[in-house]
């Protein structure tokens, strides 16, 4: 016979158990739809992803490529290769071409149709996978 | 010259931490009362230069002096005084010596109002705390320096982001930095206990209103940054599983599981290693919190262009500090047993049950935060772990400590009849299915969340009214409510907390399944209608402020035929900065939102235009505060009073 204070160390593990058995199992099906690849536009173009995996695009606006309206459209580039992309929307107060970028969106018949574009609170940050692209690319100049 | 006294008034603190590490440490090892005397005087000299440090560098804010370089880049003259006050601790630097000075003040208290505790448990304490602040003090100084000067002052300053310029923002670090360091004293008390090897419900009773302290300042500092972010980015959002919101939130999720299992120890002595090892968890998670936000390791929207290299630092600290902590856990922590038994129908069983879906949900927080790091450094693939992940994963663990909360809340200490709890909860549980039931028949076709969100958060408050009202004992009414209004502080505290937990519940689940969204170009004099509501954009006019230039949006809003309001979102132009931030209008309610961003201009005087309903939004920061409020009640009752009932035992 066990004695009470052990019956319940066991009973605490086996509650302990389940929950992380149920968390695990939970965290790989959320994964499933949470996880999100970045991907720079030549890798877009190298290796086109299907056109119902949400993802993220990472790279610069292209100069004079920003077309307003309801409708936005522009042009993300790495400096090699360029996707078009539109968003319905208001754009972030820091989307500036030739500034970096991150959209959130679904790649279909060669165009991206973003979602979400994130903005960042300090007009000098570069986020750290456009930085990493554009090192990529052997076009980042880290400024003074 | 004065600020080099700041610099120098750092140096001397950081002296004096060293110091007490050395010194009372060699005092207690040889017992020499002189020598671990020096714990307390030393511990509040740390903390007055601090703060003297602190206000040096305040008033050089204040001053608008440039020829300090931390003011040069983040200040300048044309700023309103709030804000080159809150300049103070809007960067790195300051934020640091906030961090450290908010550290220092805690030994403070514990130095000046200890009495109650034992000599050597006290001077340990004290030992441990400073050993942190030590590490921030040298992190401040060698890495951070903020009293660093230019040669040749600029005329101007570079200015605040003027996105922080926001009276919600400027209150947002110092209350979320008291909620983190505050987990620091649950820290030393645990690592001093370890040392000792002893717990008791004497230990927990300090611990509990320490940690109640840092989870109530984290809970409003949380709620501060997410009505921030609400209604200063425009974007209509609240909460956005960043991995800096993450960051503040684990902590949060911890203390609240610290808090619950102190009461346990406190009451009935059992939980002690699990309680110890969740105070040396909770620090854990804050110091992870800082190191997230402070090195940028993860992309987040929140981001500040910040430096990895001070990173490396920090996290050398969380090493330390986990490390450290949870090796001696793992030593010591088998002399910390208890002989206390329990049935499986009682309050210890519902507690335990609360802590582990507390724990495993900010474990489920921790691998969808950590996960881009881990695929960047092990599968070298980038990635982002997105809102689908966490709600997904972490909902269904928040909806099952709802559904068990109110039984467990009523459960008896030691053994408990379930049916009897049950059968004063049936009116709570009918309430909440058949709202929940008439709700989700009106909205024919909604998601399911509106009438699962009701349904819970009638169970959660209704279930903590019946407690309150079980509680008070009595055969009529009147009686019932005169032992009522006499009733325990804490009693009234959880009740409150646990009502703030349904609102909250109840307003993002509102919020998420029946917002409406409209986006559209307007041309001025145009008319659309929302809902209820008849919007007529009558167009922008433009004017300069102490600081910005704005471009203001008029709307004129109509309900049933009649004028309603007005609202004006703006579109604001900060020269100093070269930055456009937009301001949205909202016209705020109990019942609903109504939330118009202006966009960007389009080339023939037409305008972008976002209009938002957001139903019952209110509640998710009226819950907030609540919960913050009920903490407040439970600290507040005589019977945690540091020196009531705890003897010199410890």
């Amino acid at each position: 016979m066990l004695s009470l204070k052990k019956k319940r160390r066991i009973q605490l593990l086996i509650i302990l158990g389940v929950f992380l058995i149920i968390a695990t199992a939970l965290i790989g099906y959320a994964m499933k739809d949470g996880i999100q690849y970045f991907r720079s536009p030549s890798q877009i173009v190298l290796n086109p992803p299907s056109s119902n995996e949400r993802f993220r695009l990472g790279g610069l606006v292209k100069e004079d490529s920003w077309v307003k309206g309801d409708k936005h459209q522009f042009l993300v580039t790495d400096n090699s290769k360029d996707i078009k992309v539109t968003y319905r929307g208001i754009l972030p107060d820091l989307f500036r071409e030739g500034q970096g970028v991150i959209a959130t969106g679904y790649f279909k018949d060669g165009l991206f149709e973003a979602i979400e574009i994130l903005a960042k609170h300090d007009e000098n940050y570069i986020p750290k996978e456009v930085m990493e692209t554009l090192k990529d690319q052997g076009v980042y100049k880290p400024s003074s | 010259m004065i600020v080099e006294f700041g610099h120098l008034a750092l140096i001397i603190a950081f002296c004096a931490s060293v110091f007490l590490i050395v010194v009372p440490t060699i005092g207690l090892r040889y017992r020499w009362i002189n020598f671990t005397n020096l714990a307390s005087p030393l511990t509040i000299s740390q903390f007055l230069f601090t703060l003297i440090s602190f206000l040096i560098l305040m008033s050089a804010f204040v001053r608008s002096d440039f020829s300090v370089k931390l003011v040069a880049k983040n200040s300048h003259t044309l700023k309103p005084l709030l804000y080159k006050i809150s300049g103070t601790w809007g960067n790195h630097e300051g934020s640091m010596l906030l961090w450290v000075l908010i550290l220092t003040f805690f030994g403070f208290l514990v130095a000046c109002f200890g009495q109650s505790l034992r000599h050597d448990f006290k001077v340990k304490v004290l030992i441990i705390q400073s050993t942190i602040a030590a590490f921030f003090y040298a992190f401040i100084l060698f890495t951070s320096n903020p009293f660093e000067r230019y040669s040749i002052p600029p005329f101007n300053g570079l200015g605040l982001n003027p996105l922080l310029q926001d009276p919600g923002l400027a209150f947002h670090p110092p209350f979320l930095y008291l909620g983190y360091v505050g987990l620091s004293m649950s820290f030393s008390f645990a690592i001093a206990a370890l040392i000792e090897g002893k717990v008791d419900s004497v230990w927990a009773r300090w611990v509990r209103p320490w940690t109640l302290i840092a989870w109530i300042f984290l809970t409003i500092g949380i709620a501060l940054g997410s009505w921030w972010a609400y209604y200063e980015l425009g974007w209509g959002g609240w909460w956005f599983w960043d991995p800096v919101e993450n960051a503040s939130f684990m902590p949060w999720l911890i203390s609240a599981a610290l808090v619950h299992s102190a009461i346990v120890l406190e009451k009935r002595e059992i939980l002690k290693s699990w309680t110890v090892l969740l105070a040396i968890l909770a620090f854990s998670f804050s110091l992870l919190g800082t190191f997230i936000v402070r090195s940028g390791i993860i992309t987040s929207v929140h981001a500040f262009a910040s430096d990895p290299t001070r990173g490396i630092f920090i996290l050398l600290i969380l090493v330390v500090a986990t490390g450290g902590g949870l090796m001696l856990f793992a030593i010591r922590s088998r002399d910390l047993s208890s002989r206390q038994s329990f049935s499986v129908v009682s309050r210890e069983s519902a507690l335990i049950v609360n802590n582990l879906l507390l724990v495993v949900s900010a474990f489920v927080v921790l691998i969808g935060t950590l996960w881009p790091l881990f695929s960047d450094l092990v599968f070298e693939k980038r990635v982002s772990v997105g809102a689908p992940y966490f709600n997904i994963a972490f909902t269904p663990f928040f909806v099952a400590i709802s559904m068990v909360l109110p039984v467990g809340a009523m459960l008896a200490w030691k053994r408990a009849k379930l049916n009897q709890t049950v059968f004063s909860l049936w009116p709570a549980l009918i309430l909440g299915v058949a709202l929940g039931a008439i709700v989700w028949g009106f909205q024919t076709g909604g998601r399911i969340l509106g009438p699962v969100g009701v349904s819970l958060a009638t169970w959660l408050i209704c279930g903590a009214l019946t407690d309150i009202w079980v509680r008070a004992r009595g055969n009529t009414v009147t009686k019932r409510i005169s032992r009522l209004i006499r009733g325990h502080r804490s009693d009234f505290g959880k009740c409150v907390a646990h009502c703030g937990l349904g609102i909250i519940i109840f307003g993002i689940s509102a919020i998420t399944a029946w917002e409406t969204e409209d986006i559209r170009i307007v041309s001025p004099g145009e008319k659309y209608s929302m809902g209820q509501y008849e919007l007529q954009f009558l167009g922008v006019r433009q004017y300069q402020n102490q600081n910005f230039m704005t471009t203001q949006g008029e709307f004129r809003v109509d309900k049933d035929g009649e004028f309603f309001g007005s609202l004006l979102p703006e579109k604001r132009f900060y020269p100093v900065a070269g930055i456009w931030t937009t301001e949205a209008a909202i016209d705020q309610s109990l019942l609903r939102d109504l939330y118009i961003v202006l966009g960007e201009a389009q080339d023939d005087g037409k305008w972008t235009v976002r209009t938002y309903v957001k139903p019952f939004a209110i509640w998710i920061w009226l819950g907030a505060l609540c919960m913050a409020l009920g903490g407040i009640l439970s600290i507040s009752d005589r019977r945690f009073r540091f020196s009531a009932g705890s003897k010199k035992v410890l």
